[in-house]
């Protein structure tokens, strides 16, 4: 692993690429900030995001003592929906107990970083509006709307 | 979107009191500050010291300091102390929806009601500081004049 790959933040945490004894325990955190069990999901993106493509996919952690108190995965997508490429963020978690003191912010500027190192200067990702908390990180970050709208429709 | 006084003065209060939390103000230094009188502020900051998000502070000295988190309070926890933001009590739906024509364009009109909502909900006081961070002149220490940040 290379020492641009790892780094230690204020908050005492150390962000590194997720490995295969991480897989627990973000299904585990994920579980409890979203009250969802998503085992079968999170352990597809365990074996693509760290094994394939992994110049544009991107999946670190965030661990304390030990223990893994956050994770961001994200990509590199093109031409989709007329876009040229950009990073997006898909998922970011925090352990609710170590918000407030730097380890989203340090887990989405890795990642930003890495998209820069990639060659894609816009990041994107998209939120349920009614997902305040997340939205207000976002927010605090430096991102706002894009151009794009998500549109949908009830096919029942 | 045009927010009432009340509602812009709040905002202005809220910012000046939690960009230094420990910082007492009066509402005539906020007021001198924004060009607005001292007794319109003075409503806007009861109303805002019965939510919690700024006390009063006595005596000599005295004034207001801000109470609230602004790292979780948003522009929407400000506003609607003072108005309505969305839905027909801000005047947004057409009140009369008897019609097949007024129901569809209280639905377009609710669609961006929801944004409003959630833009206005997402933007913290904090994120208002970085953004104001960014336009604010600062103040040129050598000639005690404004001049604009880069």
């Amino acid at each position: 692993m290379s020492s641009r790959d790892m780094s230690e933040i204020d908050a005492k945490c150390t962000i590194r690429p997720a490995e295969d004894r991480d897989l627990d325990q973000v299904i585990a955190l994920d579980e409890r900030v979203t009250d969802i069990g998503k085992r079968d999901y999170i352990t597809d993106l365990f074996e693509r995001y760290r094994t394939r493509r992994p110049d544009q996919r991107f999946f670190y952690v965030a661990e304390q003592s030990g223990r893994v108190i956050g994770f961001v995965i994200g990509e590199i997508r093109a031409w989709e929906f007329g876009s040229e490429p950009c990073g997006w963020v898909f998922a970011i978690s925090v352990d609710p107990d170590v918000r407030e003191d730097g380890v989203g912010a340090a887990l989405l500027d890795r990642i930003s970083e890495r998209f820069r190192e990639a060659g894609v200067n816009r990041l994107r990702t998209m939120i349920s509006r009614n997902n305040h908390l997340l939205m207000s990180f976002f927010r605090s970050r430096g991102m706002i709307a894009g151009p794009y709208l998500q549109l949908e429709q009830d096919l029942t | 979107m045009k927010l009432q006084t009340a509602s812009r003065l709040a905002i202005y209060a809220v910012l000046e009191l939690s960009a230094d939390p420990g910082r007492q103000l009066s509402a005539a230094e906020i007021g001198d500050k924004y060009g607005i009188s001292t007794h319109h502020l003075s409503k806007v900051l009861h109303t805002l010291g019965r939510a919690g998000l700024v006390r009063s502070v006595r005596g000599a000295g005295g004034g207001y300091m801000f109470s609230g988190n602004a790292r979780r309070t948003t522009l929407l926890d400000v506003i609607v102390l003072f108005e309505a933001v969305g839905g027909p009590d801000a005047g947004g739906a057409d009140q009369d929806a008897g019609t097949a024509e007024a129901a569809a364009l209280n639905m377009v009109l609710g669609e961006i009601d929801e944004l409003t909502r959630a833009t206005l909900n997402s933007i913290t006081l904090s994120t208002m500081h970085k953004l104001t961070a960014g336009t604010r002149p600062s103040v040129d220490k050598g000639q005690g004049r404004p001049v604009t940040s880069t």
